[in-house]
């Protein structure tokens, strides 16, 4: 145990030899770590949440398509599709966009029918008459309103509609609902201009969860223009959209891991003559080849170790304690709402441990090969260089 | 005081502030799901939701799960991938028996 303790003293005096080329290394290094660690939390954690909170989205949406796009759907659609068995309640939803030139952003207006319940999301009420809404807000920061003021919205027909802001969802249901206006199902057909029987789409429960692909099947059968998405596709979607494979992860995480491959790789390519001296002496006075592999080990955890914990440590404080300030503005893209990231730490090990074996392994591996080369080469011929 | 001590020091001081967060993380989880996810679950069952609120750009960036197979080139069939969150989130998979 002395003797690993003395290896190690030795190799972290060799290091402060060299300290400010050492630091430059542990920070740059902590640097890559932090930004894989903090891709990972963050789409581990918006992919988690998603599918805590879409657990309970409509089992079926049934769309229709036409030449290939979402069309309106006609609203008798929902008789045919109650004919089959082990379906429940099938109602039609009335949705759609709207641009606001006013703060040049997109709000999605959603038509909403029955008396709700108490909502523990929502300041004021949901809108129960004409010319009432309930705003996201996102949409109450952009037009500087609050519950009680009014907002004014230009229909389909181009004539200014006031109504009046009856409730607002809260800050923390902000991933939900930061774009949303929700006003009564009447107003928002008026709103649009929607033709008459037709809806946006319809949803559809589903008595059995085991059943849902097999309506999903018979309701595309029988209404051959439909789309049905079962609320799995929906979760998946999300699961899709934070994997590993999906964009973000190949633009940032993976020249995130360039940037470490060169790194190592410049370890890996070779030694100095400085260091194959050392190692040479070393030999000369007496060390053995399997020491100086455990010299050259300790630097190689000691660097890597420290870097990977202050980056785990900087990754975690970033995404959780200031909502990802440094990754939200490439997430962000051209949103003009976007909502303020109050991301809950749901942290898997599973994946601290794969940063931990793609970084902290390869650079100790690149420490000690060279040196394996240098420490097995005749002590003379490695201190002549 | 020897290096070797100093750098075990440090190193438990990092593992003990890490492990601090995580264990804090857990409670914050524990916390949200009892208190922040149903009440979230209400909103979308009430108002049935779909999509999460990120991306406000584009119909198919904003709604990423209703959304048809042609999005991409949906405004102009030729047209290239113009939208930045399109190249955050990935193309959409059906299953064979709901896709069209």
């Amino acid at each position: 145990m002395t003797r690993h303790l003395k290896i190690l003293e030795y190799a972290l005096s060799s290091l402060v030899r060299r300290k400010y080329k050492n630091l430059a290394i542990i920070a740059v290094y902590s640097f890559t770590i932090m930004v894989l660690a903090s891709i990972l939390f963050l789409t581990h954690s918006l992919k988690t949440e998603a599918a805590n909170i879409l657990a309970t989205a409509p089992d079926l949406i049934i769309q229709r398509t036409v030449a290939g796009r979402h069309d309106l759907i006609p609203v008798e659609y929902v008789q045919e599709i109650k004919k089959n068995r082990g379906t429940g309640k099938v109602q039609p939803r009335y949705w759609g966009y709207y641009y606001d030139a006013v703060t040049e952003a997109n709000y999605t207006i959603l038509g909403v029918s029955g008396t709700p319940p108490e909502l523990a999301l929502v300041t004021g009420t949901a809108p129960a008459g004409p010319g009432e809404c309930l705003i996201g807000q996102g949409v109450a920061r952009a037009r500087k309103i609050e519950l009680g003021d009014e907002l004014i919205l230009v229909n389909s027909k181009g004539k200014g509609v006031l109504l009046n802001v009856v409730g607002t969802f809260t800050a923390a249901a902000e991933i939900l609902t930061n774009d949303l206006i929700v006003m009564p199902e009447e107003e928002v057909i008026n709103f649009f201009g929607l033709p008459e029987g037709r809806a946006t789409d319809i949803t559809v429960e589903v008595r059995n969860p085991n059943e849902i692909q097999n309506i999903a099947a018979r309701i595309k059968r029988s209404l051959p223009d439909t789309r049905p998405i079962t609320r799995q596709e929906i979760i998946r979607t999300y699961d899709a959209v934070f994997n590993w494979r999906s964009g973000m992860m190949l633009t940032i995480f993976s020249s995130a891991l360039v940037a470490f491959c060169i790194l190592a790789w410049d370890k890996a390519t070779g030694i100095s003559g400085e260091e194959k001296a050392e190692i040479g002496i070393l030999k000369a006075i007496g060390w053995d080849t399997g020491d100086i592999l455990e010299l050259k080990f300790w630097e190689g955890l000691v660097v890597s170790l420290t870097a990977f914990l202050l980056g785990l440590i900087a990754a975690f404080t970033h995404v959780f304690w200031f909502s990802a300030t440094i990754l939200a503005p490439v997430i962000k893209g051209w949103s003009v709402l976007f909502p303020d990231f109050r991301l809950i730490p749901f942290v898997d090990v599973y994946q601290i441990f794969v940063i931990g074996c793609l970084t902290v392994i390869p650079y100790i591996a690149s420490t000690v090969i060279p040196s394996w080369k240098a420490a097995i080469t005749d002590p003379e011929t490695v201190m002549r260089g | 005081m020897n290096k070797h001590k100093i750098f075990i020091a440090i190193t438990l001081l990092e593992i003990g502030l890490g492990a601090m967060l995580f264990i804090s993380g857990q409670s914050a989880v524990r916390a949200a799901l009892s208190q922040q996810i149903g009440p979230k679950q209400q909103l979308v069952k009430f108002f049935d939701l779909t999509d999460l609120s990120i991306w406000t750009e584009a119909r198919y960036t904003r709604h990423p799960s209703q959304t048809d197979f042609f999005t991409p080139f949906q405004d102009s069939p030729s047209s290239l991938e113009h939208f930045p969150a399109g190249s955050i989130i990935s193309p959409l998979q059906g299953t064979p028996e709901t896709r069209p």
